[in-house]
């Protein structure tokens, strides 16, 4: 089983580096002014990338039941803001749904 | 000596204030971290390689692909290409978040850097203002914590959890990271539409294309970013 160990420091590195290159990358560096731009619209791509289409199978067994769970996030977002309140909300209506 | 002490003190709030910004990760990564201590435990690994798949790759989607994997019986080389492709994504992450810290992260950065995952890069991309080394540390430990703890009880108290529970449990990240951008999408309707173009390229380029399983991801974030710089000007991207 030593296999196990260097599968994991290998796996650990390649992880690693991509995590650390770009801090190292920008270290005591402005970026110009279109990049700049660009790392700053990242998030806002990045967070519709992490929820479509993931979501869609959150729950493999029911997919409407995270799907629905996701959706009463939203619309509880969108009334009142919050991050605590969306996601207990998204997680008992999905539990609700697929044990009913 | 007195301005010493107010230093720290700011430090330490720094720190409280990333831990506090963590606490909605938490009941994600327990009970992801549960799934996968369970599913280490049927995959024959030991509970020592179980902590240290969490605690030294500390990357759930490739954490999951390994046991597969192995459970199929590939190699150990084919598995570490397939963790980098999955993984890479966390580089545009990383780039993003290095624009938008105070201090450049200091003697703490290669930590922080360890720490980056798509819920750390979220929850930390939305704070509004520059990001200090405490806060990104704090970040940082808490969502590491969870983790762990997920991993180690999963490993030793097996699948004690009902099963549609931890699958509701599951949901709980995508509901954070609708609930970090909705307010955004709500105040700038350029930004819903941009989120919403890179889910369906995301969604299209994983359905359609042979890529590698990670890249659509990153296709996506890389052309709708692109695009982006065409649909906002300056003044609109500063104000965001």
């Amino acid at each position: 089983m030593n296999n196990v160990f260097l599968l994991i420091v290998g796996m650990a590195l390649v992880t690693y580096i991509p995590r650390l290159l770009p801090f190292t990358l920008m270290k005591n560096r402005t970026p110009s002014k279109y990049l700049g731009r660009f790392l700053k619209l990242i998030p806002y791509t990045a967070l519709g990338a992490l929820i479509l289409p993931g979501i869609l199978t959150a729950t493999p067994s029911m997919p409407l039941a995270g799907l629905v769970g996701g959706a009463i996030a939203f619309a509880i977002c969108l009334a009142r803001g919050g991050i605590i309140l969306p996601i207990f909300a998204a997680i008992a209506t999905t539990y609700a749904i697929l044990i009913f | 000596m007195e301005k010493k002490s107010q230093h720290e003190s700011t430090d330490i709030q720094d720190y409280k204030r990333g831990a506090q910004a963590g606490v909605p990760i938490i009941v994600g990564y327990l009970s992801i971290g549960l799934a996968f201590g369970l599913l280490a435990k049927t995959t024959g690994i030991t509970l020592l390689e179980s902590i240290l798949f969490s605690s030294v790759v500390y990357a759930g989607a490739s954490q999951f692909m390994a046991l597969t994997l192995m459970a199929m019986g590939s190699g150990a080389l084919g598995i570490i290409i397939t963790t980098f492709l999955v993984n890479f994504r966390h580089f545009l992450m990383s780039a993003s978040l290095s624009a938008k810290l105070k201090d450049g992260g200091g003697r703490f950065l290669p930590l922080l850097a360890f720490g980056i995952t798509d819920e750390t890069f979220s929850v930390a991309s939305f704070e509004k203002g520059r990001l200090s080394t405490g806060y990104m540390l704090g970040l940082n430990i808490v969502s590491y914590a969870s983790w762990n703890a997920g991993t180690i009880i999963g490993y030793i108290l097996g699948g004690t959890l009902p099963a549609s529970l931890q699958a509701s449990m599951g949901v709980a990240l995508y509901a954070m990271f609708i609930a970090l951008i909705t307010p955004v999408a709500k105040k700038s309707h350029k930004v819903a539409a941009l989120a919403i173009l890179s889910g369906l390229v995301n969604t299209l380029v994983a359905k359609y294309t042979p890529l590698p399983q990670g890249w659509s991801i990153i296709i996506a974030i890389l052309s709708v970013s692109i695009f982006g710089l065409f649909v906002f000007d300056e003044t609109e991207v500063e104000s965001l």
